[in-house]
C-alpha cells in the first residue's frame, strides 16, 4: 500500500515537472514562430487569437480538436511503439494511407453486410494494411539491408502513389464526375459518432491502444524484453532475446496503429478514399512521439496541442492567406527546442 | 531503337540527374564528416524557392543560383547548431529541418505561385553540340549541368588530396582521435555543413530554374531522400556518386518518356519507379555498407572535457 502510494506520488511529481517543462518549451516555439510570421508581414497575435477562437473558443471547435486527436494519437503510437527498441518509424503517413486503402477495399467489396460484420472487418483490414506496409521496412532493417528511417520515408511516397493509382484508376467512383475518389462507404461501414459531434469510435481505439501500450511496456515480459533491447541491444541478444523478432513485431504493430488511423479517417471523416486523405498526420504523429519520448500520457497532451496547431494551419490559410504548410515551421520549432534542450543530458545516438 | 528517343532519354537522364548529383555530393561531404542530414530535402526546398524568387525579382539566373546556394547554406546552419552545438540526435534534427524547410519554402513561395520564368539557358558547346547524336544528348545543357561533374571531381580532390579533407575524414571516422591529433572537429563540421548547404541549395535551384521553371510546394518530392540512398550506393565516394545520379536521373527520365509516349501503364505506377529503385539500392548495397561507412556516422561528438 505505502509503497504503491509512494510510487504514485513520485510519478505525479515527475509528470507535473514534465508538463511545466514542456509548456515552457512550447511557449518558446510559439514566440519563435511569431517572429517568423512578423518577418513575413503577418500579425502573429491576431493569428494566435484566431487559432485559439476557432479551436478552443466553442464547443464545436473543441470537439473538432478531439476529432483531429484520434489519428494523431494513433500515428504517434505508430512511432512510439518501435521507438521502444530504437527503431525510427517515419512511415506513419504511408502506413495510414495503406490502412485506409485496405479498409476501403473491405467496405466496398462487402457492401451490404451488417455493421457488426463490416466495422470489425475494416478495422482488422486497416490494421493489417498499415502493419504489412511497415513490416517491409522492419524486414529490411532486421536483415541489415537498410535503415528503417530512410526506407519508411521512401515508402510514404510509394503508398500515396498507390492510393492515387486506385482512386484515379480501377476504384474510381463512376458516379463522381471527375473527382479522384472511391465509391462512398456504405452506411454500415461508417464508424458510429458520439452524439452531436464528429468524434467517432476511433477515439476508443486510440484510448485502448494507449492503455495496451502502457500495460504491455510496464507489466509484461514483452515490455521487459523490449526495454532490455532499448537499453542495450547487444546485452539483450546475448541473453537470448530475439531482437530481430521484436523488430518485425514492433514495426507490424506500429504500422497497424497508423493503419487504424487511416481506417478511421477514411470511414468516419471522408466516407470515401481520396488522395487528400491526410494533411501530414503521420509526420505530426512522429513529432508527437519524439517530443514526448513515447510516454502515453505525454502523447495525449502533445496530440492535443498538435491537433490545435494542425487546425491552425487551415485557419491561417483561410483567414490570413498564409499557406497551410507554413504551420510545419511551428511543428519543426517545437521539435527543435525539445531536441536542443534534451541533448545536454542524453547525448543522442 | 528510335535514335531520337535515345537522345531525349539520355539528355533527360543528365538533366534530372544533375540536382540529384549536387544533393548527393552535399550528403557525401556531410556524412564523411560523420553527420547524416535527413534535412537535405528541406535545404533543397529552401534553395529551390529562394533561387526562383530571386530570379523572378531580378531576372538574373546567376543571382538566383547564388541566392539559392547561400540560403541553403544558412538554412543548414540551423541543423549544424542543433547537432554540433546542442548535440541533438542527428536523425530527428534532420527531420525537423525537413519540416521547417517545407513550411518556410511554402511561406516564401506563396507570392510566387503561378509565376513562370525563362528556364536556365542552354549553353551550346561550339562544334561539339553540332555532333549528330552526342551533340543533343551531352552538349546542349545549362551551366549547372556542366559544372556538376567538375564539382564532384573538386569534392573528391578536397576530400582525398588535401589536408583539410584528411582532417574532415578523420573527424568522420573518430572525432576524439582527430581532436587528439590537433584538429577541431566542431569547426570542421560547421564548415562542412555550410558547404553541404551550398550544394543542397544549388540542387534545389536547378530543380526550380532549369527543370520546372516554376515553384510548387514540396516540389522536391523526396529527391533529398533519394540522395541519402545514393550516398550508400556510391559508397561515400564523390566520383561514384556521378554514376548513381545518372542511374536515378535515367529512371526519372525513363518514367517521363514512357508517360510522353503514352505507354499504357498508369502514371502513378511509373512515378513509383525512383522510390522503388531507391529502396532496391538500399537493400542491395546497404547490407555490405560496413566497409565504407564513416566510423562515427550519426554519433554525437561529446567534446573532450
Amino acid at each position: 500500500m505505502g509503497k504503491a502510494a509512494g510510487i504514485a506520488e513520485a510519478f505525479r511529481h515527475r509528470r507535473v515537472a514534465a508538463i511545466v517543462r514542456f509548456g515552457g518549451l512550447f511557449g518558446l516555439a510559439l514566440v519563435m514562430f511569431a517572429l517568423v510570421l512578423l518577418v513575413f508581414g503577418q500579425n502573429p497575435l491576431r493569428a494566435y487569437v484566431d487559432i485559439f477562437r476557432a479551436t478552443l473558443g466553442s464547443a464545436y471547435g473543441f470537439s473538432e480538436v478531439l476529432v483531429k486527436m484520434i489519428p494523431l494519437v494513433l500515428t504517434a503510437l505508430a512511432v512510439a511503439i518501435p521507438s521502444r527498441i530504437w527503431l525510427i518509424n517515419v512511415g506513419g503517413e504511408g502506413q495510414l494511407f495503406i490502412g485506409a486503402l485496405f479498409a476501403t477495399w473491405g467496405a466496398v467489396t462487402f457492401n451490404g453486410q451488417s455493421a457488426w460484420l463490416l466495422l470489425p472487418l475494416i478495422a482488422v483490414l486497416g490494421f493489417t494494411g498499415g502493419g504489412l506496409w511497415a513490416l517491409i521496412s522492419g524486414f529490411m532493417r532486421a536483415r541489415g539491408w537498410a535503415s528503417e528511417t530512410i526506407s519508411t520515408l521512401l515508402m510514404n511516397y510509394v503508398a500515396i502513389l498507390l492510393v492515387s493509382f486506385f482512386v484515379f484508376g480501377p476504384w474510381k467512383d463512376p458516379e463522381s464526375a471527375n473527382y479522384p475518389q472511391s465509391a462512398p462507404f456504405p452506411d454500415a461501414a461508417i464508424l458510429p459518432f458520439f452524439p452531436g459531434s464528429r468524434v467517432h469510435l476511433g477515439a476508443l481505439l486510440a484510448i485502448a491502444g494507449l492503455l495496451i501500450f502502457h500495460f504491455v511496456m510496464s507489466r509484461t515480459r514483452w515490455g521487459l524484453e523490449m526495454r532490455a533491447i532499448g537499453v542495450n541491444a547487444e546485452a539483450a541478444r546475448r541473453n537470448g532475446i530475439s531482437t530481430h523478432r521484436y523488430m518485425l513485431l514492433v514495426m507490424f504493430i506500429g504500422g497497424g496503429m497508423a493503419g487504424l488511423a487511416g481506417m478511421g479517417e477514411v470511414s468516419a471523416i471522408h466516407g470515401q478514399l481520396r488522395p487528400s486523405l491526410s494533411p501530414g498526420l503521420g509526420y505530426a504523429g512522429f513529432l508527437i512521439s519524439w517530443i514526448t519520448m513515447g510516454n502515453p500520457l505525454g502523447i495525449v497532451a502533445a496530440a492535443f496541442l498538435i491537433s490545435i496547431i494542425t487546425a491552425g494551419g487551415d485557419i491561417l490559410q483561410m483567414t490570413h492567406r498564409i499557406p497551410a504548410a507554413a504551420i510545419h515551421i511551428l511543428m519543426a520549432l517545437v521539435l527543435f527546442v525539445v531536441l536542443a534542450r534534451r541533448s545536454g543530458r542524453k547525448g543522442g545516438k | 531503337m528510335n535514335e531520337l528517343l535515345v537522345v531525349s532519354l539520355l539528355s533527360g537522364a543528365i538533366l534530372s540527374g544533375t540536382p540529384l548529383l549536387y544533393a548527393t555530393l552535399s550528403e557525401v561531404i556531410g556524412e564523411r564528416a560523420g553527420i547524416i542530414n535527413l534535412g537535405l530535402e528541406g535545404v533543397m526546398l529552401v534553395g529551390a524557392v529562394v533561387g526562383f524568387a530571386v530570379t523572378v525579382k531580378t531576372g538574373n539566373h546567376a543571382l538566383g543560383i547564388m541566392g539559392a546556394a547561400l540560403a541553403g547554406a544558412l538554412f543548414n546552419m540551423i541543423f549544424a547548431f542543433m547537432v554540433l552545438t546542442r548535440r541533438a540526435n542527428q536523425l530527428a534534427s534532420g527531420l525537423a529541418l525537413m519540416f521547417c524547410g517545407v513550411g518556410l519554402s511554402a511561406l516564401i513561395g506563396a507570392p510566387f505561385i503561378g509565376s513562370r520564368i525563362e528556364g536556365l539557358a542552354a549553353i551550346r558547346i561550339p562544334l561539339l553540340s553540332d555532333l549528330p547524336f552526342f551533340g543533343r544528348a551531352f552538349f546542349q545543357h545549362d551551366i549547372l549541368v556542366y559544372l556538376a561533374i567538375p564539382a564532384a571531381v573538386a569534392l573528391w580532390w578536397f576530400l582525398f588530396r588535401t589536408r583539410w579533407g584528411l582532417g574532415l575524414r578523420a573527424v568522420g571516422e573518430n572525432p576524439t582521435a582527430a581532436y587528439a591529433a590537433g584538429r577541431q572537429p566542431l569547426l570542421l563540421q560547421y564548415q562542412v555543413l555550410f558547404i553541404a548547404g551550398l550544394l543542397g541549395g544549388i540542387a534545389g535551384a536547378h530543380l526550380s530554374l532549369a527543370l520546372a521553371h516554376t515553384w510548387a510546394e514540396w516540389m522536391t518530392a523526396g529527391r533529398g531522400f533519394f540522395a541519402v540512398a545514393l550516398v550508400i550506393f556510391s559508397k561515400w565516394h564523390p566520383l561514384r556518386a556521378i554514376a548513381g545520379a545518372l542511374l536515378f536521373g535515367g529512371a526519372i527520365s525513363l518514367q517521363l518518356q514512357m508517360q510522353a509516349l503514352g505507354v499504357p501503364v498508369s502514371s502513378f505506377i511509373l512515378d513509383m519507379l525512383p522510390y522503388v529503385l531507391s529502396l532496391a539500392v538500399l537493400a542491395l548495397w546497404g547490407g555490405a555498407r560496413r566497409s565504407a561507412v564513416p566510423g562515427s556516422l550519426g554519433r554525437v561528438f561529446q567534446g573532450t572535457e
